[in-house]
């Protein structure tokens, strides 16, 4: 059993994910974590699939896919992970503003200086708004007010919003 | 078993209307990244002829904007603490004042979050998941007479009601999305 990374990107189309897993499953893959999405238009699946199949056979059997030249797959063996948990708690980043260069970079800075993970991001970009949204990680003993603070301050100088919300989690 | 809680009514909110300021005029919405939308809005003085004005564009724009609920202050480029709401004609309201409008609101209490999908003039092209309250209540002032009304609000008036008020304090719903994955792009790119 090896876990295999994924990824299938390009031109989008209805049936790109039916065609790509209906072949995965000939292959006797599971599918474990999975990303699909379309950014800026364009398809961008990402996955993590486990089964005895080799990349080589992987790549033969998705090769259909890229026949048109639209879309593009890579496939590569990638060792277990094993989640090391912080044990600290979960936050939500939020920023948004005027587009320019340097926003995700320096408020990704802010929470990695802060010994922060982030565990999940997105971003969008309409018109000339650039939206942010990202779950983090801070460490046990972190001082959140102060990533708070320097949040606010990296994003100030960028002329863009950032709030920093607990996660909340409603345990039923 | 649960007892069922109804609402109660404010009648004086209830029964207010837009007659009771200067005819309004429509005006143009602000889109985000305009900075007069992150920037906490001023208290007003609800009486004063200029707040009575405003009040009466608020609701003429949104009367004018088709599906619009509410608005607020700084999206018409004001940056004070006013805003309009109507769900009347909305499918998710229950119980509801009609239209109104408040200025200075504060969320009084608030209880029982849900979590649903919102928008917003001011951001066209993305929606969002945001928990917020489903029963709240909220004191302000209406505008004209100034009086100070406590309204309690249940369901998709509630949430219009901290969407609103979030606008009068800088607040976007991109503020308040759930996670990562909880905005959603409103038209396709193809």
């Amino acid at each position: 059993m090896t876990l295999h990374a994924i990824t299938v990107l390009g031109h989008d189309r209805p049936g790109i994910i039916a065609e790509a897993t209906d072949r995965l499953a000939g292959l006797g893959l599971n599918l474990e974590d999975s990303s699909m999405t379309r950014l800026r238009g364009h398809f961008a699946m990402t996955l993590i699939c486990a089964g005895g199949a080799t990349d080589d056979a992987i790549r033969a059997a998705l090769g259909p896919l890229t026949e048109d030249g639209t879309l593009s797959v890579t496939v590569h063996e990638v060792p277990e992970e094993r989640v090391a948990a912080l044990g600290g708690s979960s936050w939500v980043l939020s920023v948004h503003g005027g587009d320019r260069p340097g926003i995700v970079s320096a408020v990704a800075g802010v929470v990695a200086a802060a010994g922060g993970n982030i565990t999940d991001l997105t971003t969008r970009l309409t018109g000339e708004l650039y939206v942010l949204v990202a779950e983090v990680e801070l460490p046990a003993g972190a001082d959140s007010d102060a990533v708070v603070s320097e949040l606010r301050e990296v994003a100030g100088r960028l002329g863009v919003g950032a709030t920093l919300r607990p996660a909340d989690t409603d345990e039923l | 078993m649960t007892t069922p809680v109804t609402t109660s009514l404010n009648p004086r909110v209830r029964d207010w209307t837009e007659d009771e300021l200067v005819p309004g005029s429509v005006r143009d919405v602000v889109r985000a990244p305009a900075a007069v939308l992150s920037t906490p809005g001023g208290r007003v003085d609800p009486t004063a002829p200029e707040t009575v004005r405003l009040a009466a564009d608020l609701v003429a724009t949104m009367r004018v904007s088709p599906g619009c609920v509410g608005l607020a202050a700084p999206q018409v480029g004001e940056g004070v603490q006013v805003f309009c709401v109507d769900v009347s004609d909305h499918p998710k309201a229950r119980a509801h004042h009609g239209t109104f409008v408040l200025c200075n609101a504060e969320v009084v209490s608030a209880s029982r979050n849900e979590r649903a999908r919102e928008g917003c003039m001011s951001v066209p092209d993305l929606t969002g998941d945001v928990k917020r309250a489903s029963r709240i209540v909220v004191r302000g002032e209406l505008p004209g007479t100034g009086e100070s009304v406590e309204v309690t609000a249940e369901a998709f008036e509630a949430r219009a009601l901290q969407h609103e008020i979030d606008h009068c304090a800088g607040l976007l719903f991109l503020d308040r999305v759930a996670g990562a994955h909880a905005v959603y792009a409103r038209q396709t790119y193809l």
